[in-house]
C-alpha cells in the first residue's frame, strides 16, 4: 500500500514539473507563434526590435558562449581534476578552494555584471564587448560545472587508477585516458547546467557585453545577448511583447540545442576514447 | 585517491609539472573570488567606513534619497524567499531525481531529462515575464496586487527545481548498484530500498544540489523583480508585496550616485557574506554527516 | 597532440579577435534606457546617411549618461531628464519631449481625478475605489523605484517626499507598470503618455487620465499645456567633437521626426 502511495507521488512530482513546463511554453508559444519567421532568425533588427529579425543578436550570444565555455572549460576541468585527484577530504587548501567556488555560485547576477564592469571592460580596457562578456559569464558557470565535474571524478571506483598505476601510466595519462571518460556524464551534466547558466544571463550582460544589436565583427565589439533583447523588447520597448515572446521560443530552441550537443558529444567523444 | 610516482620508463616527467599546473587553476577560482569581493569592498567603503552600517540596521525604512538606508526589511524577504523556494522545491525535486533514476521507463528518460535541462536553462526573465503577464492577474484576482510573497516563491520554485532534480538524479546514478541490490536481496522493496538506501547514501551529492539551488535563490534578480513587487517591508503575509535585495541592487544601482550607490555595494557585500555563512555551514555538515 | 587542426582553430579565434582595421569612425552614447531605442534607431538612420561611421547606444540610467559623459567615458550622454544644477559643468541638447500621466485601468468606473485625490491615494489617505464613487475595488498604488526622474517628476508636481508614498508594487521600467495595470482593474500608475497612448491603441485595457481638465495626449505635450512632462536631453561636456555635434544635430532635425514619433516621443517643434 505505502508502496502504490509511494509511486504515485513520484509520478506526480515528475507530471508537475512537466505539467508547469508545458503550461509556460504554451503560454509563449501563444503569444510569440506568430511572430516567428525564417526571416526573423535571419534578418537585422529594425525599429527598435519590433520588426525585423534577430540576425545579429544570435550570432552574438553564440559567440559570447561560446567565449564562455572556451575559459571555462579547461580552467574548470583542471580545478576540478586537481580537487577530484590531489587532494584529501580534510586538505585545507582544496577546502578553502571549494569554499570559495560556493560562495561564488551564490554572488547575485548584477553583482558579476558590475564586477565584470569594473575590471574586464574598465580595468582591463576591454570596453563594452563580446569578450568582456564571455569572461564575465565564465566566472559564474564555473562553480556549478567544477562541483559537478569533480563529483564525477571523485565517483570513478579507484580500481580504476590502481589498474592505471600498474600498468606504469603516469596519472597525467590515466586522468586524460580513463578518469576523465569515466566522469564524462558528470562533466557533461555540469555543461549543461552551465550553458543554461550562461544562456539565461541578463543583467550580468547589460553591463559587460552591452546594449548594440549590429553584427559583431570581432570579439571586441559589443553585442547584445537575446537574453538581454527579450529584457529590453519586454520591460523598456513599447509594443515589444510579440517580438519579446518569439524570441523567447527562440532562445528556448537554442538551449535545447545545446544541451543536445553537449549530450552528443560527451556520449561521443568522452565515451569512445573509453570503449576503444 | 593514488599518490604513486611517475612511470620511471619517462625522461620527461609529466607529472611533476601537471600538479602545480592544475593547482594554479584551482587557485585562479580563489582569485576570482577574491577580487570580487575586493572590488565590492572598495565601492561600499563609503557607507563602510563611517559606521555608516549601522544605518542599514537602525533606519526606518529605505529611503536612499531622504538618507534613510534601513535594509533589514529586504534581507528579511531574501531569506524568507529563498525558504519558502527550497520548502516548496526539495521535495518535487527529490521526486523527480527519484523518477529520474528508478521509476522511469528508458523511453521516457531522456525526453524527461532533456524537459528538465529545458526548464533549467529556462532565462529568469523569461520565467519572470510569464510570472508577471499570467501568474500575477491570477493571483491578483484572489487578492490584489498579485505581484507577492507567493507568485515570487513560486517562480522561484520553478526555477530551482531542475538543478535539484538533475544534481539529486547524478548523485542517485553514483550509488552503486550493488547497495541497491544489496538491500533487494534483504528483502526490502522498491520504496524502501529507494529511500532508506539510496537516498542516504547519495545525500552528499543531494545536499550539494539543495545549497548550490539555495545559493541561486538568494541570488536572483530578474524574477524577483518582476514579481516580488518590490515594497519594501517585512514579510509579513504570503500574499503582500516584498523586495528582495537583489532586485533592489538592480532596481537602484542604474540610478544611484555616491552614499546610495555605496549603499547598493554594501547590500552586495552582505548578500556575498551570507553565501559565504551558508557555504560554511554547508562544509561543516559534509564533513560530519 | 597540436595537429594541424588545432592549429587553424586557434588562428581563427586569434582573427576573430583582432579587430578590422579601425577605420570606421566610432560615436558611443551611454545612459538613459528610456532613450537608448530611440538612439539606437537615429544612429543606424545617421549610419546610413554617413558610411564609414559607427554608433554604439549602451544602456544604464540616466546619471550613468552624466557620469559618462563627465568622465570622457562615452562621447555623448542620455539623460530622460533635465539637469540638475550640480551638473552645471555639462551641456544639455534636448531631442524631444515626454509627457507623464496617471493611467487606470480600463473597466475602472473613474474617468477623473483631481491632483489632491491623487495625492490621498498615493499617501494611503484613500485605500478603496468606493470612497471616490467607484466600484468596491481595493487601490492598488503602483510607484516608480527610486532614482527614475519618472518619479522625481511625480514627487516634484505633486509636492510629495517618496517616504510619503504607501505603495503596493514598485516598478521599475514603463513596460512593467503597464503590465501591472493591466493585471490588475484596481490599480493606478504612471507612465510615459505615448507608451500609454500606443498600448490603448492596441487593447490594452487601460486608460489615460486627464490631468487638471487636460487630455492625457502627445498633442497636448506637443502644445506644451501637458502640467506633467520632461526633456529627453543628449548630455555632453563642453563642446562636442565634431561628429558628435553632427550627430546631435541631426537628431534635433526633422528628419528624424518619425522615428521620433515612432517611439511614442513628442517631437521638437522646428
Amino acid at each position: 500500500m505505502a508502496e502504490r502511495l509511494f509511486t504515485w507521488t513520484i509520478w506526480l512530482s515528475a507530471a508537475l514539473v512537466a505539467a508547469a513546463l508545458v503550461w509556460v511554453i504554451g503560454d509563449l508559444v501563444r503569444l510569440g507563434m506568430a511572430h516567428l519567421s525564417l526571416d526573423f532568425l535571419l534578418s537585422v533588427p529594425r525599429d527598435a526590435g519590433r520588426s525585423g529579425g534577430i540576425g545579429p543578436i544570435l550570432v552574438s550570444t553564440v559567440l559570447i558562449i561560446g567565449v564562455t565555455l572556451a575559459v571555462a572549460l579547461p580552467l574548470g576541468l583542471m580545478a576540478a581534476v586537481w580537487l577530484a585527484e590531489f587532494t584529501t577530504r580534510g586538505n585545507a587548501l582544496g577546502n578553502a578552494i571549494r569554499l570559495s567556488l560556493d560562495v561564488m555560485a551564490g554572488v547575485p547576477s548584477i553583482v558579476f555584471g558590475l564586477f565584470g564592469n569594473a575590471f574586464f571592460s574598465i580595468y582591463l580596457g576591454m570596453g563594452f564587448s563580446i569578450l568582456s562578456g564571455g569572461l564575465t559569464l565564465a566566472c559564474m558557470v564555473l562553480p556549478v560545472f567544477i562541483r559537478t565535474s569533480e563529483m564525477g571524478l571523485a565517483a570513478v571506483s579507484d580500481a580504476w587508477r590502481h589498474g592505471a598505476s600498474a600498468l606504469g601510466m603516469t596519472r597525467s595519462a590515466a586522468i586524460w585516458h580513463i578518469l576523465l571518460p569515466a566522469a564524462s556524464p558528470a562533466i557533461g551534466a555540469g555543461i549543461m547546467l552551465g550553458i543554461g547558466r550562461a544562456t539565461a544571463e541578463t543583467a550580468a550582460l547589460i553591463f559587460t557585453s552591452g546594449y548594440v544589436d549590429r553584427m559583431p565583427e570581432s570579439l571586441l565589439d559589443s553585442g547584445r545577448s537575446l537574453a538581454v533583447h527579450i529584457y529590453d523588447l519586454s520591460m523598456n520597448v513599447t509594443g515589444g511583447d510579440a517580438a519579446a515572446h518569439a524570441a523567447a521560443l527562440v532562445l528556448i530552441a537554442l538551449i535545447v540545442v545545446f544541451n543536445l550537443l553537449a549530450q552528443w558529444l560527451t556520449d561521443r567523444w568522452l565515451h569512445r576514447r573509453l570503449i576503444a | 585517491m593514488i599518490l604513486s610516482r611517475a612511470s620511471s620508463l619517462y625522461r620527461w616527467n609529466i607529472d611533476r609539472t601537471l600538479a602545480p599546473l592544475l593547482l594554479l587553476a584551482g587557485l585562479l577560482c580563489t582569485a576570482i573570488l577574491l577580487l570580487i569581493v575586493l572590488f565590492l569592498s572598495k565601492e561600499a567603503w563609503p557607507v563602510l567606513a563611517n559606521g555608516g552600517w549601522r544605518a542599514f540596521i537602525a533606519d526606518n525604512g529605505w529611503y536612499p534619497r531622504e538618507g534613510l538606508f534601513g535594509l533589514l526589511p529586504m534581507l528579511a524577504a531574501s531569506l524568507v524567499v529563498m525558504l519558502g523556494a527550497i520548502t516548496l522545491a526539495a521535495p518535487v525535486g527529490l521526486g523527480c531525481a527519484i523518477f529520474l533514476q528508478f521509476y522511469s521507463p528508458p523511453v521516457l528518460r531522456r525526453g524527461f531529462r532533456l524537459l528538465l535541462s529545458l526548464l533549467a536553462g529556462m532565462p529568469s526573465v523569461v520565467l519572470g515575464l510569464w510570472g508577471l503577464t499570467v501568474l500575477v492577474p491570477l493571483v491578483a484576482r484572489w487578492q490584489p496586487p498579485g505581484t507577492s510573497l507567493l507568485t515570487a516563491i513560486l517562480v522561484l520554485a520553478m526555477m530551482i527545481v531542475p538543478t535539484m532534480a538533475l544534481a539529486g538524479a547524478a548523485a542517485l546514478s553514483l550509488v552503486p548498484a550493488e547497495m541497491i541490490s544489496g538491500a533487494a536481496a534483504l528483502g526490502m522493496g522498491p520504496r524502501s530500498r529507494i529511500l532508506y538506501v539510496a537516498v542516504p547514501a547519495a545525500r552528499r551529492g543531494m545536499l550539494s544540489g539543495v545549497l548550490l539551488s539555495m545559493a541561486r535563490a538568494l541570488g536572483e534578480t530578474m524574477v524577483l523583480l518582476m514579481v516580488a513587487g518590490n515594497v519594501v517591508q517585512y514579510p509579513h503575509g504570503l500574499l503582500e508585496p516584498v523586495r528582495a535585495l537583489t532586485a533592489n541592487i538592480a532596481l537602484e544601482m542604474a540610478y544611484a550616485t555616491d552614499l546610495h550607490r555605496a549603499g547598493l555595494f554594501a547590500s552586495g557585500l552582505l548578500l556575498t557574506l551570507l553565501v559565504l555563512v551558508l557555504a560554511g555551514f554547508a562544509a561543516r555538515s559534509l564533513r560530519y554527516g | 597532440m597540436m595537429g594541424k587542426r588545432s592549429l587553424i582553430v586557434f588562428s581563427a579565434l586569434l582573427s576573430l579577435i583582432t579587430p578590422m582595421a579601425l577605420s570606421a569612425q566610432r560615436l558611443t552614447l551611454t545612459g538613459s534606457s528610456t532613450i537608448a531605442p530611440l538612439a539606437l534607431e537615429i544612429g543606424k538612420r545617421f549610419e546610413q546617411q554617413n558610411p564609414g561611421v559607427r554608433v554604439d547606444v549602451q544602456t544604464g540610467g540616466s546619471s550613468r549618461g552624466v557620469n559618462d559623459a563627465r568622465t570622457g567615458l562615452a562621447d555623448i550622454g542620455m539623460a530622460s531628464r533635465a539637469l540638475h544644477e550640480s551638473e552645471a559643468d555639462l551641456t544639455a541638447y534636448t531631442i524631444a519631449m515626454d509627457g507623464v500621466c496617471m493611467i487606470l485601468h480600463r473597466d475602472n468606473s473613474i474617468d477623473a481625478l483631481s491632483d489632491d485625490q491623487i495625492r490621498d491615494i498615493y499617501t494611503g489617505k484613500i485605500r478603496n475605489w468606493r470612497e471616490l464613487g467607484g466600484a468596491d475595488l481595493q487601490i492598488t498604488v503602483v510607484n516608480k523605484a527610486e532614482g527614475r526622474s519618472t518619479l522625481e517628476l511625480f514627487l516634484a508636481y505633486f509636492g510629495l517626499n517618496n517616504s510619503q508614498i504607501k505603495a503596493s508594487v514598485v516598478i521599475g521600467d514603463n513596460q512593467q507598470g503597464i503590465k501591472t495595470v493591466v493585471g490588475n482593474p484596481g490599480a493606478i500608475g504612471y507612465v510615459s503618455i505615448g507608451t500609454a497612448e500606443f498600448e490603448e491603441q492596441n487593447g490594452s485595457p487601460i486608460k489615460r487620465l486627464p490631468m487638471n481638465g487636460i487630455e492625457a495626449s502627445t498633442a497636448q505635450v506637443r502644445a506644451g499645456r501637458f502640467p506633467l512632462s520632461r526633456p529627453l536631453n543628449l548630455v555632453t561636456k563642453g563642446a562636442p567633437g565634431e561628429l558628435a555635434l553632427q550627430f546631435i544635430r541631426f537628431t534635433q532635425s526633422p528628419g528624424v521626426d518619425d522615428l521620433v514619433e515612432g517611439q511614442f516621443f513628442v517631437p521638437l517643434e522646428h
